[in-house]
């Protein structure tokens, strides 16, 4: 079996399973937001009656994170709903907004919280949960109603799907990161070319990868249609996870003799720095093709390209540079926006980097990625042309309905920032 | 045999969540009857204007200041209902007053809470319709004979079957067919 066909398996209560199987499986996590909470609430109360108790309280993981600085009402009372829920069902893991629990973007906190752990299954009612994949778990999004399921029972049916492996062999070129490596993955296959099956990533080019780099390759997984992303663990995962969680676990892999639906290998040294163009993460170019684009904005944030080493590499690039284009950084949680205060690169910290090279820092929060309420932090405005380190540019997504994002990785998205327009990060270093 | 007519809504490929609904309105409840009603007069205002309702485009789904479109029928191309997890995009769609949306694939998510949550039939269609069919004409879908009927052209399309899902589309979601089949206990 493949590794999520293994997990898959496991957490049906049966010996094997195959790809188009329809199992009910245990669930070790379900985690919702501030997005999707009220609504799955509401049908867990409608269903499960006013009185009802989520299955397991230590379960469930509560992560407001897209509408939180902003004015408007309505995802004001959306945040209301929560802690009504959290301290009625006496939830201990609620991170609430205006707390000293506050966390920001879900999928990096669930990591930092120690909630992703090897071996388990992880729902998520946020379709990037399947960013929880790095950890060699099987990690998926879903609904407002499969989530209510959830919560009342601790159980959910899943199609097993079949598994596209992606082979990357040797160390990836300076300049080139996860980001490059996954939009390159997407812009070959198509925005379906995994649509219903689990895309899973080996080879000593994945290897290499630090945690957070493997987080930004599977964060995009359901860029391409993919029912998760899933990297098995190693000993920087078990490393990563002892030091956040004391929870056992298991590091299941693919057993050599696993039936993959499709193997595609690719040379590390063969990729470069990428951008995918509007209006798909799909319409991928090489971003030394592109170098006419003029932009308005760059934006350094969210699940995809906010995370610490996103953020530090970054700062290498602006560190004693003036931008020429308004840009905006938004650390991924609170935790990260902490660290540009602590982190330096050569005597200096990358707060001041970021603010010294003409930078503008947002609270942490998913902020722009996906436009929100019009008060939101970054958000596009008219037909603004902007490069983001974020994992969707479908119309309107940033904001404006006349805006255009284009997307690529921090080290591009620095380096443009640098130019003023769309710039490979070779031609800056 | 059941029946169900409507007229047609035709949309192209990749038709993704922002675009069904864009992420500002998704602060309304969904849970709330009178802002539910939100969510209708705001299905599929997120696509862009020359690509709504195919060919001509240029056409609103819903009409400003309504909750209900005239269209019942959605068809789209390849990959409908990409991105974002949110469930507010088939509700938007339900509350427009559509009953189905025909599309060459859908994306798992989308496709899956519409099922789950029982609010139209997703079916799919080898053919690639919006070739084929035009905004505003009538269309028939018979779901027992799975096949589809534009009425303006005379033309028939084959559906394909539910399969898997067809027991919970049935029951007309996920919590109704785990209720038949005794289930909700833990």
């Amino acid at each position: 079996m493949t590794l999520t066909e293994k997990i898959i398996a496991e957490h049906a209560g049966r010996p094997s399973v195959r790809p188009g199987e329809n199992v009910w499986i245990r669930v070790d996590v379900l985690m919702t937001h501030d997005v999707c909470g009220p609504g799955t609430i509401g049908i867990f109360k409608n269903q499960f009656g006013a009185d009802a108790k989520v299955w397991d309280p230590f379960k469930v993981a509560l992560i407001p994170d897209h509408y939180i600085f902003t004015k408007d009402r309505h995802a004001m009372r959306n945040l209301e709903i929560l802690r009504a829920f959290a301290k009625e069902q006496r939830l201990p893991y609620m991170y609430d907004a205006d707390s000293p629990w506050y966390k920001g973007v879900c999928h990096v906190a669930l990591a930092e919280e120690g909630f992703t752990v090897p071996g388990q299954t992880l729902f998520g009612t946020d379709s990037h949960t399947c960013t929880a994949g790095a950890f060699g778990e099987f990690a998926t999004g879903i609904g407002n109603t499969d989530a209510a399921f959830i919560m009342g029972t601790g159980r959910i049916w899943v199609k097993v799907p079949e598994t596209l492996r992606f082979i990357l062999e040797g160390t990836l070129p300076d300049f080139v990161t996860a980001k490059d490596v996954i939009l390159r993955i997407i812009g070959d296959i198509g925005a379906d070319g995994a649509t219903y099956r689990a895309m899973e990533f080996e080879g000593d080019g994945i290897r290499t990868m630090d945690m957070e780099e493997r987080m930004t390759l599977c964060n995009m997984a359901i860029e391409a249609g993919g029912k998760n992303g899933i990297i098995a663990a190693d000993e920087k995962t078990v490393a990563f996870v002892k030091a956040h969680t004391d929870k056992a676990f298991t590091t299941p892999a693919s057993d050599p003799d696993a039936a993959f639906a499709g193997t595609v290998k690719y040379r590390a040294r063969d990729l470069e720095p990428v951008v995918a163009k509007p209006f798909s993460p799909a319409n991928v170019a090489p971003a030394r093709s592109l170098k006419d684009v003029k932009l308005d904005q760059c934006y350094i944030g969210s699940c995809t390209g906010g995370k610490l080493e996103d953020l530090k590499a970054a700062a290498r690039v602006l560190a004693g540079g003036r931008v020429r284009t308004r840009t905006v950084v938004v650390p991924a949680t609170v935790s990260v926006a902490h660290a540009l205060s602590i982190e330096q690169i050569r005597g200096r910290t990358l707060k001041r980097i970021f603010e010294d090279a003409g930078a503008k820092i947002g609270p942490p929060s998913c902020a722009a990625c996906l436009g929100g309420p019009p008060d939101t932090f970054g958000r596009l405005n008219g037909s603004e042309v902007c490069l983001s380190t974020t994992n969707r540019n479908f119309p309107g997504r940033m904001g404006s309905p006349d805006s255009q994002t284009y997307l690529a990785s921090p080290l591009t998205v620095a380096a443009s920032a640098l130019k003023g327009r769309i710039t490979d990060p070779r031609d800056v270093l | 045999m059941s029946l169900i007519r409507g007229k047609a809504f035709v949309l192209g490929n990749d038709v993704d969540t922002d675009q069904i609904i864009p992420a500002r309105h998704l602060v309304y409840n969904l849970d709330d009857p009178k802002e539910r009603k939100f969510y209708g007069q705001f299905a599929l205002s997120g696509v862009p204007i020359h690509q709504s309702g195919l060919p001509n485009g240029n056409l609103p789904f819903v009409e400003p200041g309504n909750e209900l479109s005239c269209f019942s029928i959605v068809v789209g191309g390849r990959n409908f209902g990409c991105g974002s997890s949110r469930e507010h995009a088939p509700v938007a769609l339900q509350m427009a007053g559509v009953r189905v949306v025909i599309a060459e694939s859908y994306a798992r998510i989308f496709y899956r809470n519409a099922v789950d949550g029982g609010y139209f039939i997703p079916y799919e269609c080898r053919v690639s319709l919006p070739q084929e069919i035009r905004t505003n004409e009538d269309l028939e879908i018979d779901t027992d004979a799975n096949l589809l009927r534009d009425l303006s052209t005379k033309k028939e399309f084959p559906l394909s079957p539910l399969g898997d899902v067809s027991a919970i589309v049935a029951a007309g979601g996920i919590f109704e067919y785990a209720k038949k089949h005794n289930m909700l206990g833990r």
